[in-house]
């Protein structure tokens, strides 16, 4: 068991189980945004509960921050020692007759998402841990002093979506991140050893998923800035 | 009749800085292997006094895995599922400029021209892809033991690679985890091969990481290059065996 970690085949079924990790937090994360375009009070009570019942915020949430940061960190180790493995490149070479775009760069539209990512957290994450951790607000409501002035979680995501800049930063984000997951997500499941009678379906699925989950945060996005 | 050019990487030996040559070619046959048709130019460097292009050939029959060209940005050139000595120059036209390259890969250094030292792929192998068998005279008939049909067509499936090296050289990150696969898989999926499964797959994929090779990030290009076409599948069979080993070890 020891030195796994140390091995191609270790480090790349770490790399698979982070990236199935945060697979699932983003379907849950779409799962609550939708409800944003359906039923705004709905979306108020499930954002009220997931920033403040403690096994999402003490246990779940450093979870997520550790897996964001190890897979992008194992990405970049990963890419320095595969270059090492071939110091000198070939004159000409003819890659996109044996393999997709999106598996050959997944470092771009990783670092892509990885932008995306710190725009995301100076846009929502810190502002949230600032109000309830530093201000010590944790009521959620648009005045603290006033119970009757509602929860300020949907307001909050619509006045982020006014800014067309913003909204095409993340339509420019989630394209790449499909492109990024119609790779990544069969992936994870090869590196794990599953490459089975089952991996055909799976690999429709993946294109489902990989398509339709961007596609859906990018509608989101699309609604709140027209409709606001 | 064709007159092509070729772009052919010239290295004089091991510490040569090494730089790609124009060889300008005519009067090439279609019906001409591509070794045939270096063959040729090589007859033409020598009764003009200069060095022949030194590569690798043996069976010319695609069974040795010998033969190791880069050709036009792909192992063993443009078709599928056939080693560089089976193609022939009618898959190309009149008029073409072809490059000819090594395999590249920090783990198969050239030794000259477009010959590279893959004793790296001997060391993985010694280090595992094998079974210990008593041959005193009274080894066990191999057809006494019942194997189920689904796993001894993968394991000859498997058993197929010959080890060429085209999976590395087709790799953007020159992964040799194409090649380790089929040598543990040949083994894992019979019950010959279990006494030593455990130390098998991680002894050689040990050395194979020694060895320098990149990591593996699932792009497939090995499975769509491979003369023998190993799948994928065997990579993360090899994948199960590690982390199951890993874990019992």
């Amino acid at each position: 068991m020891s030195g796994i970690l140390n091995s191609s085949i270790g480090r790349k079924f770490a790399m698979a189980l982070s990236a199935l990790f945060l697979m699932f937090f983003l379907l849950q994360h779409f799962a609550i945004n939708i409800l944003s375009v359906f039923s705004p009070d709905t979306f108020n009570e499930v954002s009220h509960f997931m920033g403040t019942f403690w096994v999402i915020q003490y246990v779940l949430q450093p979870v997520l921050i550790f897996g964001v940061v190890f897979h992008f960190v194992m990405g970049f180790v990963l890419e320095i020692k595969n270059n090492k493995a071939r110091k000198i490149a070939y004159a000409k070479t003819s890659r996109a007759a044996n393999s997709t775009w999106m598996s050959r760069n997944m470092l771009l539209t990783g670092a892509v998402v990885l932008a995306f990512m710190v725009l995301h957290f100076i846009d929502f994450w810190i502002p949230e841990i600032n109000t309830k951790y530093i201000a010590g607000d944790m009521s959620g409501l648009i005045d603290p002093a006033n119970t009757e002035s509602g929860f300020r979680y949907y307001e909050e995501l619509v006045h982020k979506f006014h800014s067309p800049l913003r909204v095409g930063a993340y339509v420019i984000a989630f394209v790449l991140l499909s492109l990024h997951l119609l790779h990544g997500f069969n992936s994870a499941f090869q590196s794990v050893g599953a490459n089975n009678k089952y991996t055909n379906g799976l690999k429709g699925f993946s294109k489902v998923y990989a398509i339709g989950i961007p596609l859906g945060f990018v509608f989101i996005a699309l609604f709140h800035h027209f409709t606001h | 009749m064709m007159n092509l050019t070729l772009k052919i990487w010239r290295q004089k030996n091991a510490s040569d800085k090494g730089q790609i040559v124009d060889y300008p070619l005519s009067g090439v046959s279609p019906d001409m292997s591509f070794l045939e048709m270096l063959d040729v130019l090589n007859q033409e460097l020598i009764e003009k006094g200069e060095q022949p292009v030194a590569f690798d050939h043996d069976c010319r029959e695609g069974i040795c895995g010998t033969c190791s060209l880069y050709i036009n940005g792909r192992a063993h050139g443009p078709e599928t599922k056939i080693t560089a000595c089976q193609l022939h120059m009618r898959s190309f036209k009149d008029g073409d400029t072809i490059y000819i390259e090594p395999w590249r890969a920090e783990a198969f250094p050239v030794v000259k021209d477009l010959i590279v030292d893959r004793t790296s792929f001997d060391r993985i192998q010694q280090a595992g892809g094998f079974i210990s068998v008593n041959t005193s005279g009274n080894t066990q008939d191999a057809n006494a033991i019942p194997i189920e049909k689904e796993n001894a067509d993968k394991a000859f499936d498997a058993a197929t690679c010959i080890g060429c090296g085209a999976c590395v050289a087709s790799c953007k990150n020159s992964s040799a985890m194409l090649f380790v696969s089929a040598k543990v898989s040949q083994f894992a999926l019979l019950p010959q091969g279990q006494v030593e499964a455990t130390d098998r797959v991680l002894n050689m994929v040990k050395q194979m990481d020694e060895e320098g090779f990149g990591n593996c990030t699932n792009t497939g290009a090995c499975e769509v290059e491979c003369p023998k076409g190993i799948s994928l599948e065997n990579i993360a069979r090899m994948n199960r065996e590690y982390l199951s080993a890993s874990l019992k070890g």
